[in-house]
């Protein structure tokens, strides 16, 4: 298994998670994908720790990684409920108050 | 794709074909490397395609699984636990409460404008890894260390001032901000969106 | 009775003063005359009666001179100092001067005489005849005004002194002819004003042309005094051998046409019945005697300064003017109508004459017209006054009973006009036939053969329509209810003079009354009148290549003609009118064609108007369009260009000028509504334009070498 095998799943999980934001039309997508490309992303320096000299650095961020996304995910859902509230829909298109 | 017999199929050939690729190629790590990488990325479609939000939360935890296994993969014991613990048991209940607590949406009919972006993320992304990822740099000479345990020298990481213990306080004290900020701003009232009141 | 010698500068003045008092008269009738009584006339009267005292005295002089031999009489005021200089340039700064004098000849103290003792007696005439009229000081002062114009003329020693005279005689005319139309009670007042104008601007036509003749001889030699003239042009046609050059036979030619204008002949002669509008006494002396003779007596003034195609022309034009007007005459049946007629039948001889080359003839003949016309004009008014205003001799009758003295002396001037032998017209026409007779033997054809053919016809004519009016009017019974009676003494006074001197007249060509050959003695007025006495050289105007046997053959010829056609006149019209005792009356004379076509003056009239008037008015009116539409039309164009350009700027203004203004926001609004597309405030889309500025940053530092 070489890095690159490695290096393409992520990739393909960060295209996946960049379609979720853009495509789909929920806010909850938006935040699932945003989880996607952090795991993404968290898979990218897990696998670069594991073939370099030092995997220790590689895998600490990648705990940071982890604890921000928590507190993240948290506050965004809080916020994401707020809006549903406010704007009666989930779309992200009904949230166009800053429309010109 | 909401039937399940045509799934069931198309899981299991899915399933076969990952599992005999990776076999082929590495052997028995590559079989299970196939098998993660299925669940990650097969996860990840069917949130991608699906149409029920339900639905597409619950594939979430097929890909956190996934990455959790690839951890693994990857010697790294801890992350995947970590990894499992935080995501699955953390974040997906948060989006399934999310889920719950929105009103249900009628869900979409227009899948075109996903596979455009796909096909522009793909290009994006491909364009980068083919470009920088010159893998072959990477393989270093001899054969990988085989993976240990590494919780114990996270933690002792942690904890040393010479190497992540600010961090690692900070990220304390950022989560306890952001457990306060989230709870202060999902607080129940009754607001009119129209007002001018402040919340 | 010896006469006192002649005093140059006391007869000047004499002349002078004559010539100016019927002014003075004038004057005083205009301004003062409705208070005076009688009008003013007797003013006009004693003022012209003094003139013709004076005319008569030196017209005896004039005589007395010329017949004591030796040089010719014929004098100048300017020789003796007494000239007015028109353009009064100073001595020591010499410039072109025009000397007003006075030329005193046989040929002017005869027409001085002969004007002044007819003004006088139409003065004395005009006393009775406009007794009952309320203007009758305007009247007088017209007639004034006229009488001094007339003597200017003939006194005048140049052209452009004749000319103003000619000028002034034709406004005082004009006057005249209207004097009804200021009548508001007449009413023929409007027929009144269009005759005066009618006659006025048909002169006019002839003035014009007399006009730039002067014109033309001034700049060509710098003078228009007669005597210098008549010495440069003979010398000029001397020297090329009796050929005039050619300017100056146009320059005859047009002071030929003022000539036919102003004594009514073809074609300008259609005023000259319509005159008859005006009152009686005005047609015996302006166109009987004086206005019209002046044409005849210009022909005379200017004799040497006409080439012989123009004297031609002026001869053709005579006599066929002699007879067309004859023929007319026969078929007119208002009594001054005939005698209207008559004149332009009579001035055709007198020109014709003047055209053949017997410049004496027909001035004798101008002044026995003179005196028969105005007999005839003044009797014919004793007839309207006594018949109540009765013009129409099919209307009058047997009037030899009520108006005897009336009837004398018409039927004395009737026989003198016709040519009865003894009388005064008779020497006359007798002359001018002579002349035109040797002018056809001469030439062999030409003018002389026609004129010689022409004018004895014409001759017959004037007796028979003569003759006619005198049966008509004064010969069988009264065709009309109204009893005539004779008229006062100041008409009949004049009338008598007036016949008498019809009857002795002739005592003036001949010095016995048979003596019809006039060879043996001294006639006084071709004497007086000859053409060394006119023009100082005896070559102009004699007709060569006749010697005295041919030419006493040729006399007794022409004295066979005339008496043959006044006798055939006579006898015809006795026939027609008092043995058959026909009376024209209106359908009688419109069986007749010919008759009719005469009367109407061969519809003369008509033709004038259509040739002339009508293209004139017609012009007159393109004109005016052409102001109203074109000028007017221009300033009006003028205005809506301005005001075109007004709004043409003011468009651009609003258009370009604001327009780019606009413009400008616009585009800045369009690049606004275009950016504000992005701003959708969809976060995806936001997300996606994040990535696509992600991509391109990548993409080129990725790519870039």
């Amino acid at each position: 298994m070489g890095l690159g095998a490695y290096l393409c799943v992520s990739a393909a999980l960060l295209v996946i998670g960049i379609a979720l934001m853009l495509a789909r039309r929920n806010i909850l997508y938006v935040l699932m994908g945003l989880e996607l490309i952090l795991n993404a992303a968290n898979i990218n320096f897990v696998a670069f720790a594991r073939f370099s000299a030092s995997p220790l650095d590689g895998r600490m961020f990648a705990i940071f990684v982890i604890i921000l996304a928590a507190a993240e995910a948290a506050v965004a859902l809080a916020i994401i409920l707020h809006v549903v509230q406010l704007f009666h829909s989930v779309k992200p298109s009904a949230v166009d108050r800053l429309r010109e | 794709m909401n039937s399940s017999k045509p799934f069931a199929a198309l899981f299991a050939a899915a399933l076969i074909a990952s599992l005999g690729a990776g076999a082929w190629w590495a052997g028995a790590m590559g079989a299970a490397f196939g098998l993660f990488a299925l669940l990650t990325i097969g996860g990840g479609l069917i949130c991608l395609f699906e149409r029920s939000v339900v639905r597409s939360a619950f594939a979430l935890l097929s890909t956190f699984l996934g990455t959790s296994g690839l951890f693994l993969l990857l010697g790294s014991d801890f992350l995947a636990m970590a990894q499992v613990l935080i995501y699955v048991g953390g974040i997906l209940a948060l989006l399934l409460f999310g889920v719950m607590l929105t009103p249900p949406d009628l869900g979409e009919r227009r899948l075109p404008r996903v596979f455009a972006a796909l096909v522009a993320a793909a290009a994006v992304v491909g364009l980068a890894v083919w470009r920088c990822a010159d893998v072959a740099a990477f393989r270093r000479a001899g054969a990988l260390e085989a993976p240990r345990s590494d919780a114990e020298v996270i933690g002792v990481a942690f904890l040393d001032p010479t190497q992540y213990l600010v961090p690692f306080e900070l990220a304390a004290v950022f989560l306890t901000v952001a457990l306060v900020a989230a709870v202060y701003i999902a607080r129940r009232r009754s607001i009119d969106p129209d007002s001018k009141a402040a919340p | 009775m010896p006469l006192p010698d002649f005093d140059p500068t006391t007869d000047f003045t004499l002349l002078g003063v004559a010539a100016l008092l019927p002014l003075v008269a004038a004057v005083l009738c205009w301004v003062v005359g409705r208070r005076l009584p009688g009008g003013g006339g007797f003013l006009g009267t004693l003022a012209t009666g003094v003139a013709a005292a004076i005319g008569l005295f030196l017209f005896g002089h004039a005589l007395h001179q010329s017949g004591a031999g030796g040089e010719p009489f014929r004098w100048f005021s300017r020789e003796h100092g007494l000239s007015f200089d028109v353009l009064a340039s100073r001595a020591d700064a010499p410039g072109p001067s025009l000397p007003f004098g006075i030329l005193y000849d046989g040929l002017g103290s005869a027409m001085f005489a002969v004007v002044t003792t007819i003004s006088f007696l139409v003065h004395l005439y005009s006393i009775g005849y406009m007794r009952e009229d309320p203007r009758r000081h305007v009247y007088f002062g017209n007639i004034g005004l006229f009488t001094t114009a007339m003597l200017g003329l003939v006194l005048a020693d140049n052209l452009l002194l004749l000319f103003v005279c000619w000028e002034l005689m034709g406004f005082a005319s004009w006057l005249l002819i209207g004097h009804y139309a200021h009548d508001p009670l007449s009413p023929r007042r409007e027929l009144s004003a269009r005759a005066a104008t009618k006659a006025f601007l048909t002169t006019r036509i002839g003035d014009v042309c007399l006009l730039l003749a002067l014109g033309m001889l001034y700049s060509h030699y710098g003078t228009l005094e007669l005597s210098q003239l008549w010495r440069v042009v003979g010398e000029e046609v001397g020297r090329n051998s009796g050929v005039f050059p050619e300017w100056l036979l146009w320059t005859g030619m047009l002071i030929l046409v003022g000539v036919i204008g102003k004594s009514a002949q073809f074609p300008l002669h259609g005023w000259l019945p319509d005159a008859m509008e005006g009152p009686t006494p005005v047609s015996a002396m302006i166109h009987a005697a004086t206005m019209v003779a002046a044409g005849v007596f210009l022909l005379g003034r200017s004799y040497p300064l006409l080439a012989p195609a123009v004297l031609d022309t002026a001869a053709v034009v005579g006599a066929f003017t002699a007879i067309f007007a004859a023929t007319v005459a026969s078929a007119q049946n208002g009594i001054k109508a005939v005698l209207a007629w008559s004149t332009i039948s009579q001035l055709g001889f007198m020109v014709a004459a003047v055209g053949l080359g017997g410049v004496v003839a027909g001035m004798f003949h101008m002044v026995t017209h003179a005196f028969f016309k105005a007999c005839l004009f003044l009797s014919a008014g004793s007839v309207i006054h006594g018949s109540a205003n009765e013009h129409d001799l099919s209307r009058m009758g047997g009037l030899r009973k009520s108006m005897p003295i009336t009837f004398a002396c018409m039927a004395l001037a009737t026989m003198a006009i016709a040519g009865v032998p003894l009388f005064a017209g008779f020497y006359s026409k007798d002359a001018i036939l002579q002349v035109a007779f040797e002018r056809a033997a001469v030439d062999h054809g030409g003018p002389g053969m026609f004129a010689s053919i022409a004018l004895p016809v014409a001759a017959a004519f004037t007796s028979f329509y003569m003759f006619r009016l005198l049966f008509l009017a004064f010969f069988g019974a009264p065709r009309t209810a109204h009893q005539a009676h004779e008229s006062h003494w100041t008409l009949l006074v004049p009338l008598i003079v007036l016949a008498a001197l019809s009857v002795v007249g002739g005592h003036l060509w001949v010095a016995t009354p048979m003596d019809l050959f006039a060879h043996d003695v001294q006639p006084w007025f071709r004497e007086l009148v000859s053409l060394t006495s006119l023009y100082g050289t005896p070559a102009v105007g004699v007709i060569h290549g006749i010697d005295p046997d041919q030419s006493r053959a040729i006399h007794s010829s022409a004295l066979a003609v005339s008496i043959a056609a006044a006798g055939l006149g006579l006898v015809i019209a006795w026939l027609v009118y008092v043995r058959n005792a026909r009376t024209p009356s209106p359908s009688e004379r419109k069986s007749h064609a010919l008759s009719r076509a005469a009367a109407s003056s061969y519809h003369m009239d008509q033709l004038a108007h259509a040739v002339v008037v009508a293209p004139v008015r017609s012009l007159a009116r393109l004109c005016a369009g052409v102001d109203r539409h074109l000028v007017d039309g221009a300033v009006v164009g003028g205005g809506w260009a301005a005001r075109l350009a007004g709004l043409l700027s003011a468009a651009f203004d609003r258009v370009v000028v604001d327009g780019a203004v606009n413009a400008l926001g616009a585009l800045v609004a369009l690049c606004g509504s275009l950016l504000r597309l992005l701003q959708t405030g969809r976060i995806q889309q936001y997300a996606a334009f994040a990535l696509i500025g992600g991509i391109a940053a990548a993409a080129w530092l990725i790519l870039s070498p």
